[in-house]
């Protein structure tokens, strides 16, 4: 296997194609981040099938295989195809999707017709040609790869040199103009290096895969940064690691097309992405969720038997619930609510009397807490706009601690309005006797105290 | 009948009941998951063979369907899990054809399916693949399944007018009455791939999109009514089809490539003449406009 490896490295074409599909991810990276976040990924498949009449009109105009002519016919009948799809989508009422598929499709039957045109003709060595549609990196020589990592040099310089115009431009469009760039001149630029580095990859990845090339090193680089430039950064390093994959792969099993193996490995590693990336990955994700609902069920307990002990308390009943009581309240797993109320009893939160539950007076604080922060919620969802100045997001965590004297204040005055106060203090729960022998047996208390200070 | 009539007769086929199902794919603005599902039939199709071993039509109809249900799942997947739509289409479609591709090499010498064929697909030979039974020839098999598929796809849309109509032009209204939109979802998803798939042998890849996206476009431009765009789409098709043929007979060039490119002659001239959605009328509302 390694003896594998270095042979394949030794090969002086494998050397010339390594270099040329290493550039080439690192463009198509790069330059992919800037279409994906401009939510036209898939345009670069657009450009990458309209490439071909392009190519065969340069083949049929300048009559042999010539890498150079290619680039500019293929360069030119992609802009051109950019520029329908624009024209469609502002023109009428044909939405994108339908518009870049149109397109798409004509250009590529066109090229298909040309495709037989030429292979009819006279000077019929075709056979460079038909490469063009699934790509044949093997087929790579010194010249080729020349030109593919020149234009792919050219290309990530100038995406250097404009990287704060293109950021602000892909992030903002509108204050992009406002603040004056030249935001038709830079869609347009944007474009070109895009079709530049489709055009590029033809020969290696072929027509129909060179869209993967542009969407998933970038998509795999969005679950790892929320920065663009660090996102150009690992996008352009997986492109050249797949790339590199690819090559060394296809190089060393034989049968293998080099351009399908370069795709599968960026697959592979955008499916590890997916998977493991910190904070957007799925396991990670998962995590999250998992503590949160482990929050949300231990929070239901105590709310519920806090709701509970409320209503108990009023007709003076005693304050201690079956689990039946608690489940007729608040749906649960039974499971659930077993698992959560043995971590209470635990944590000194909740005690048992036979079958009955009951809170204990730590417990009582706990879900006092909880409780007074969930219904001041639910008024600040009642009057939302009203506390709009609190400008609370959608996924923040609500504690009302955080909340300015003020405004408290005044949600508490509309939680008593709305009689939504929680009523029983934390003091009054203890051994899950009713209120009012609560109260007496505190009043006991307090008068021996007196008594005692005598 | 003549060979150019059975051509003709498949491309006609071919047109009808990717037309029909395109309106529906612009509607619900789907258009580029049925170009992702037409690349992915590849891999359906070398499925089909590896476990089969024949190039039966049944077969091909059988595996193109479940990986063409699997494309439309996998975007969904990824969609719900976070990735941009267009992104998830783009990674799901590149993979799998990519797999398609590796197979389809690695098992070259065995497979009497080559890439540029199902690419491009070979409708000049169609004729001569004739289905026979009991001795008696009923003419070229691709015909059959054509057949067969559309009158499915006109038995289930049928069957399902209005839901799949409420379902495409407002889908959370939909939702609210009870229609199961994911049920349709993928009803038509399934109509997809094995409508690109009956059409794939005659006409190839590329072309299914051609055709189910293109009249659907045209259509769309010239009318405000469901039933009017999907007659008005199928007669786009069936125009294509002979008219490519006729092309292909005098330039003497590729019959699929140049159905294509005729259906996109007649979009650019619906784009700049339909009478409501026109460039030319557009231009003319606006002059009246200024000299009032």
């Amino acid at each position: 296997m390694f003896n594998d490896l270095i042979l394949t490295l030794q090969d002086a074409n494998t050397q010339w194609v390594l270099f040329g599909t290493i550039l080439l991810g690192v463009a198509s990276g790069v330059l992919g981040s800037f279409a994906l976040l401009r939510k036209q990924s898939l345009i670069g498949d657009a450009m990458a099938h309209a490439a071909l009449p392009g190519i065969c009109l340069a083949f049929l105009l300048y009559g042999t295989k010539s890498i150079g002519w290619f680039l500019v016919g293929a360069a030119l009948s992609g802009l051109l195809a950019t520029y329908f799809i624009q024209v469609i989508i502002n023109h009428s009422r044909i939405k994108e999707d339908t518009a870049i598929g149109l397109v798409l499709s004509v250009f590529f039957g066109f090229g298909i017709v040309l495709l037989t045109k030429i292979a009819q003709s006279e000077n019929g060595n075709q056979s460079g040609l038909d490469d063009f549609i699934f790509g044949q990196a093997a087929s790579l020589v010194g010249n080729d790869v020349r030109v593919i990592s020149g234009v792919a040099v050219v290309l990530l310089i100038v995406t250097w040199l404009l990287f704060k115009e293109l950021k602000l431009f892909t992030f903002d469009r509108q204050f992009a103009q406002g603040i004056g760039l030249p935001t038709g001149l830079l869609n347009g630029l944007l474009m070109a290096l895009i079709v530049s580095a489709v055009v590029i990859g033809l020969q290696a990845v072929g027509v129909i895969l060179m869209a993967a090339m542009l969407i998933t090193p970038a998509i795999s680089a969005r679950y790892w940064t929320d920065r663009l430039d660090r996102m150009v950064i690992v996008a352009g390093t997986i492109g050249a690691l797949s790339g590199m994959l690819g090559t060394l792969l296809s190089s060393m099993a034989n049968r293998l097309p080099t351009g399908p193996v370069i795709v599968l490995s960026a697959t592979v590693i955008f499916l590890i992405s997916l998977i493991f990336a910190p904070n957007r990955g799925l396991v990670s994700k998962g995590l999250k969720l998992y503590r949160i609902r482990k929050i949300v069920a231990r929070e239901t307990v105590l709310q519920t038997m806090y709701d509970l002990s409320e209503e108990a308390s009023i007709t003076n009943k005693k304050l201690l619930f079956s689990k039946e009581e608690l489940l007729t309240r608040r749906k649960m797993a039974v499971r659930k609510l077993d698992s959560n109320l043995k971590r209470l009893e635990k944590e000194g939160y909740v005690q048992r009397k036979e079958d009955l539950w009951y809170l204990t007076e730590s417990g009582g604080y706990e879900a006092h807490e909880i409780v007074l922060n969930n219904r001041l919620f639910e008024i600040y969802t009642m009057y939302e706009m009203k506390f709009a100045s609190l400008q609370f997001a959608t996924n923040d965590v609500w504690d009302y601690k955080h909340i300015g004297s003020s405004t408290l204040h005044e949600l508490e005055q509309l939680m008593a309005v709305h009689e939504r106060t929680p009523k029983l203090e934390p003091k009054y729960f203890g051994e899950g006797e009713t209120l009012r022998k609560k109260k007496s047996s505190q009043r006991a208390e307090k008068r021996k105290k007196e008594v005692k200070s005598l | 009948m003549s060979y150019g009539t059975w051509i003709m007769l498949t491309g006609s086929l071919v047109g009808v009941s990717c037309g029909i199902i395109g309106c529906f794919l612009i509607l619900r603005k789907m258009a580029m998951l049925a170009d992702a599902i037409s690349h992915t039939v590849l891999l359906g199709i070398v499925l089909a063979y590896l476990v089969s071993h024949s190039l039966e039509g049944i077969y091909m109809l059988v595996g193109a369907g479940i990986i063409g249900l699997l494309t439309a799942f996998l975007v969904q997947v990824l969609h719900s899990s976070g990735v941009q739509s267009d992104a998830a289409i783009g990674v799901v479609f590149t993979s799998l054809f990519a797999f398609g591709v590796i197979l389809l090499s690695a098992f070259a010498g065995k497979v009497h399916l080559d890439v540029n064929h199902a690419l491009m697909g070979e409708i000049t030979f169609i004729p001569w693949n004739t289905l026979t039974i009991g001795g008696m020839d009923l003419g070229p098999s691709a015909v059959w399944m054509l057949g067969t598929v559309l009158i499915i796809n006109l038995i289930l849309i049928f069957l399902f007018y209005k839901e799949i109509k409420i379902s495409s032009f407002d889908p959370a209204m939909a939702t609210a009455i009870g229609i199961p939109v994911m049920f349709i979802h993928y009803l038509l998803m399934s109509m997809v791939s094995i409508t690109t798939v009956a059409s794939f042998d005659s006409v190839g890849a590329i072309l299914v999109v051609a055709m189910l996206i293109v009249p659907g476009a045209t259509a769309y431009l010239l009318t405000d009514k469901l039933l009017a765009m999907l007659i008005i789409s199928a007669v786009i098709g069936v125009i294509s089809a002979i008219g490519g043929y006729y092309a292909a007979l005098v330039w003497n060039i590729s019959i699929s490539g140049s159905m294509a490119s005729i259906a996109g002659l007649i979009f650019a001239a619906t784009f700049i003449l339909s009478p409501r959605y026109g460039l030319l009328s557009k231009l003319l509302a606006r002059k009246s406009l200024i000299t009032e």
